[in-house]
């Protein structure tokens, strides 16, 4: 079995983090419920007879695909594989509007076109004209995870050398103002510091696009080796902890071996106890911290704790804004990420120091 | 006919979000699609519904497209004949 290492990263998000050489040196702070994007200037990176027509999921897509691609210094990839629970929300959004405002009548293509779940790893495809594997996982918030699975079969097995792995979700209006009424969005803005202590139901909501090149070759830009990646549809509160024990025991390891656990919280005051199962319970002697009042709750958030993961271990420097208890480790050597959105898909995945 | 030159123009870069164009970077002359604004099959499909929404006319004939999508003078004869809205 091959190892497969994290050679680059890309990614756009609420905070600033499409600079490489940046790493949470100023931290954005909201006091809202539903937190957009902070964009790079596109026309650096797309142009524009290309970029007209894409919403801004498909932008955030491909510029940190591109962003990804020139880390590694490739300039094309054997595969794309990309993780998105809501897709193209945005032109989805557009062309069902039209649908009904024109009474079926007078549909425009280009929304429909873009709105499809690959339009972003399509795009990416024909801009490094890439004619590989391309895929595109639908599974809520185990999407990035299932990319990420399909990736580390592949590299392991010798069947690509380089693949780009991403996971991306734009936020869109129509569809926010829906998780509003059903309270999955926080119904109060919040000060994003103090998201864990709100108290309240439902989440804050981000958006943003993380992508990755995986390969079996490691490189000066490498920035950690992946594991393992383990994901549930369904997980009981009362079974998490064995089956994290045994997805540690499976790579011959014990919680005592994890410096930094990467949780998932997002302070929903319904959902969050599955945290505090691993927090208080395996992993309370453990340093740990969360990102989500740093990115917002989206289907592919994780893949912002998956940058974050790399990041920690490249640099062996963890920003404070980040903790979640006052335990420091020696060092960053093995990291563990666990992630659960409203008590389903659960996913776990391991990252050790290259 | 030139509101409706103006009109079409605007229509034009909001409908196709050609973001980077101004108003008076389009002569009414200038060919709409190849060398001149560049616009692609796409974009045709989009002038067709735009002229069925927004003027009445059903072009039953893509072909027809070709001619009538030459350029803004052309399109704006075609549709002041045209119209029925």
């Amino acid at each position: 079995m091959e190892k497969v290492f994290i050679n680059s990263i890309g990614s756009i998000s609420t905070q600033r983090t499409f600079d490489n050489n940046d790493f949470l040196e100023e931290i954005t702070t909201y006091e809202d419920n539903i937190i957009p994007a902070i964009e790079p200037n596109y026309k650096d990176f797309i142009p524009p007879a290309a970029a007209r027509r894409m919403a801004k999921g498909i932008k955030m897509g491909v510029v940190a695909a591109k962003i990804a691609m020139e880390e590694a210094k490739l300039l094309n990839v054997d595969a794309i594989i990309t993780g998105t629970g809501m897709g193209c929300v945005r032109d989805s959004e557009k062309f069902v509007t039209a649908i009904l405002d024109n009474n079926e009548q007078f549909l425009t293509p280009t929304s429909f076109i873009q709105s499809t779940h690959n339009t972003v790893a399509g795009q990416i495809a024909l801009g490094i004209g890439c004619k590989g594997y391309n895929f595109t996982y639908v599974h809520s918030s185990i999407s990035f995870e299932s990319a990420l699975i399909d990736a580390l079969m592949q590299l392991k097995l010798k069947e690509a050398k380089n693949i780009l792995v991403g996971g991306v979700d734009e936020s869109g209006e129509h569809t926010n103002a829906i998780h509003e009424l059903i309270r999955h969005i926080k119904p109060e803005k919040i000060n994003t510091n103090k998201l864990l202590q709100s108290n309240t139901e439902g989440a804050v909501f981000g958006e943003g696009a993380n992508f990755f090149v995986l390969s079996n070759n490691k490189q000066n830009s490498s920035y950690a080796q992946l594991l393992d990646v383990k994901t549930f549809n369904t997980l009981p509160k009362s079974e998490l902890t064995t089956n994290l024990v045994e997805f540690l025991n499976n790579n011959n390891l014990s919680a005592d071996d994890i410096d930094v656990l990467i949780s998932g919280n997002n302070g929903d005051v319904n959902f969050d106890n599955y945290y505090l199962e691993l927090t208080e319970g395996p992993f309370k002697n453990t340093q740990q911290v969360y990102y989500k009042h740093l990115s917002g709750e989206f289907n592919t958030a994780s893949s912002f704790g998956f940058w974050l993961g790399a990041k920690i271990l490249k640099t062996q420097y963890l920003p404070s804004e980040i903790s979640l208890n006052t335990i420091k480790s020696k060092g960053f050597g093995i990291v563990l990420l666990y992630n659960q959105y409203r008590g389903k898909n659960h996913s776990f995945t391991l990252l050790r120091q290259c | 006919m030139s509101d409706l030159k103006q009109e079409l123009k605007e229509k034009i870069i909001t409908q196709l979000n050609l973001e980077d164009i101004a108003i008076d970077e389009i002569a009414d002359n200038d060919s709409l699609f190849g060398d001149g604004l560049g616009l692609d099959s796409i974009d045709a499909l989009e002038l067709i519904v735009m002229l069925d929404k927004d003027y009445g006319i059903k072009l039953t004939d893509p072909k027809e497209g070709k001619k009538i999508f030459e350029s803004i003078e052309v399109m704006a004869n075609y549709i002041t004949k045209h119209r029925t809205k």
